[in-house]
């Protein structure tokens, strides 16, 4: 479990438009790596393109190399079903299955790998992946109700659940509590910290302050002009990041003079 | 917090005439419907209960009300039912190549297309099913004798294909737009996030459509469903032209040449030369229908309640 991601050259287009442009950045296995920048630099496409999440928009496509341990995951034989059951995604916005009971969107993605499983090891299942995404305690009395009867905050560590239940090598989070109040993004922080043991976690965010406090490596966003595409500008330790960034550019975003 | 408080108890709360304009409208409309439908129940009533109680000798077709109505019933309800199993699959499938599958452009000329059928008139269907449709539709029904005879629903084979399968081969035909229309639009509705939920699982398109498109859409698959039964229930011109004309006899056998007879193809033909209590007898058929409508619209509104916290509005 937990592999690290080798991303080279890469382009990202939408048709004829290219998105982002030529990012390369390593991600070590059981890290957090925090997405920063602007609205529009490219940071929320390059983090789809790390699951081909991005493949649901048509024409798009990438040039470029990204390896799971070594693994090309554009290669020729890689299946983007497969990739997404390797790779997991939690959403801006929380988007459990409304018409799912609590307990079948924690299962949604072992009942798609179609395992046939035995009652009981499906109720493990469910109580592992609510415990590790802290919500076991304040739904285990209402497994059976609607998912969307939860509050924003639960319903977005439901959608964590969800994603952990198939125990993928690699967690993707975009934005995942700007929709949130500051006591739900507390818990959601506070667990990715306990889920990076296990897993590679990829996070965007437009908190400086978020980023700062989740993430090991932070890598900055930032668009070349208007209809420019996005690019990495740089990448490093989050304290170097922070404290002594050598781009001006990361500098001024950093301490909010524009962004 | 003055805002919110409520109004002292004698005053009325200040209203926008716009507001009462509008509340009125629809309101009106609203009345307007149940009016409708209970001056057709009553007319349907008064007018049928001598039919219903007239004695054998009084009608036409020599007998009480409950055995003469029965097969016409059966006849309804099993027209209905097949073109009902042919046609909310294929709509189904349809509205969800044109919402999700088809390139954007075949999906938009394939829609279109499909809405024009919805502008066919039923007479139309007649000709076809009759002229077209029921000759063809011989050499397969003798294959489904041939090979399938040991089910009841194909017993011996027509010689003309006017059988109550044509007849509701095309029922589903004529209701076929409709539903994929309806689908179509509930389809291309479903929230990105939900789709998107999906994928991120690792869901292929199919599972992508079973996990997060039919059950966001289930209610209105319901109603698209509805509308189309509906129609089959209440469609005369096309099954009185296929049907060829008999009193209706009951029978399991699809593809019989001595079919059964629909309550609506019955009214039709039987309502230029009815005279006294058999025109209240036919009035009392459809009497019979109405409710049967009714009861099958309940029956789904109900399915479709019991999971009502589930269905994603709250």
């Amino acid at each position: 479990m937990a592999k690290s991601i080798d991303v080279s050259d890469l382009n990202i287009f939408y048709g004829d438009f290219l998105a982002v442009e030529d990012v390369t950045i390593p991600i070590a296995a059981k890290s957090v790596t925090a997405f920063i920048g602007p609205s529009g630099c490219g940071k929320s496409t390059f983090l789809r393109s790390l699951n081909r999440m991005h493949e649901v928009i048509r024409g798009a496509r990438v040039e470029g190399k990204v390896l799971i341990d070594g693994q090309d995951l554009y290669g020729a034989d890689m299946d983007p079903v497969n990739v997404r059951r390797m790779i997991g995604m939690v959403f801006q916005r929380p988007n459990p299955f409304p018409t799912m009971s609590i307990y079948d969107n924690v299962l949604a993605g072992q009942k798609l790998n179609s395992k046939r499983m035995k009652k009981t090891e499906a109720d493990d299942i469910v109580e592992r992946s609510l415990r590790s995404a802290g919500l076991w305690a304040e739904v285990k009395e209402r497994l059976d109700r609607p998912g969307s009867g939860l509050s924003g905050g639960q319903q977005q560590r439901l959608c964590i659940a969800r994603a952990i239940s198939v125990e993928p090598e690699i967690l993707l989070m975009d934005e995942p509590c700007s929709a949130l109040d500051p006591i739900s993004t507390s818990v959601i922080e506070d667990l990715i910290h306990e889920l990076k043991t296990q897993y590679t976690i990829v996070i965007v965010t437009h908190n400086m302050q978020q980023a700062a406090r989740v993430s090991d490596e932070t890598a900055f966003f930032n668009l070349s002009g208007v209809g420019k595409p996005g690019r990495l500008i740089e990448h490093g330790r989050t304290e170097a990041i922070f404290s002594n960034p050598t781009d001006p550019a990361t500098e001024a975003y950093i301490q909010g003079r524009f962004g | 917090m003055t805002s919110t408080q409520a109004p002292a108890p004698g005053r009325a709360p200040i209203r926008r005439p716009g507001d009462r304009i509008f509340s009125g409208v629809s309101l009106g409309a609203g009345l307007l419907i149940l009016a409708i439908l209970a001056g057709v129940a009553i007319f349907l009533t008064v007018q049928g209960i001598p039919g219903i109680t007239a004695s054998p000798d009084e009608v036409k077709s020599g007998k009480s009300f409950l055995p003469y109505v029965w097969p016409l019933v059966y006849g309804t309800l099993i027209a209905a039912t097949v073109a009902m199993l042919i046609a909310v699959p294929v709509a189904i499938g349809v509205a969800l190549f044109i919402s999700h599958y088809a390139p954007r452009r075949l999906g938009q000329t394939l829609g279109y297309l499909i809405d024009l059928l919805a502008a066919v008139p039923s007479v139309v269907y007649g000709l076809w099913g009759i002229g077209f449709l029921a000759p063809h539709l011989v050499p397969f029904y003798a294959w489904l004798d041939e090979h399938l005879g040991f089910l009841p629903f194909f017993g011996p084979a027509s010689a003309t294909g006017r059988t109550i399968l044509t007849a509701s081969i095309v029922l589903a035909v004529m209701i076929l737009p409709i539903m994929t229309a309806i689908c179509r639009e509930i389809f291309l509705q479903t929230p990105r996030l939900h789709e998107e939920a999906a994928l991120a699982l690792g869901a292929t398109r199919w599972e992508m459509a079973r996990l997060a498109i039919f059950p966001y859409a289930r209610s209105g698959i319901v109603s698209a469903a509805m509308l189309g039964l509906g129609r089959a229930l209440g469609e005369t011109l096309a099954v009185a032209m296929v049907l060829s004309v008999g009193v209706g006899t009951v029978t399991a056998n699809l593809i019989g040449s001595d079919n059964p007879s629909t309550i609506a193809a019955n009214i039709a033909l039987g309502f230029a030369e009815a005279t006294g209590k058999s025109v209240n007898a036919l009035i009392a058929s459809g009497l019979v229908l109405f409710v049967i409508t009714f009861l099958v619209n309940f029956a789904a509104r109900s399915i479709v309640d019991r999971r009502k916290e589930f269905s994603g509005a709250n």
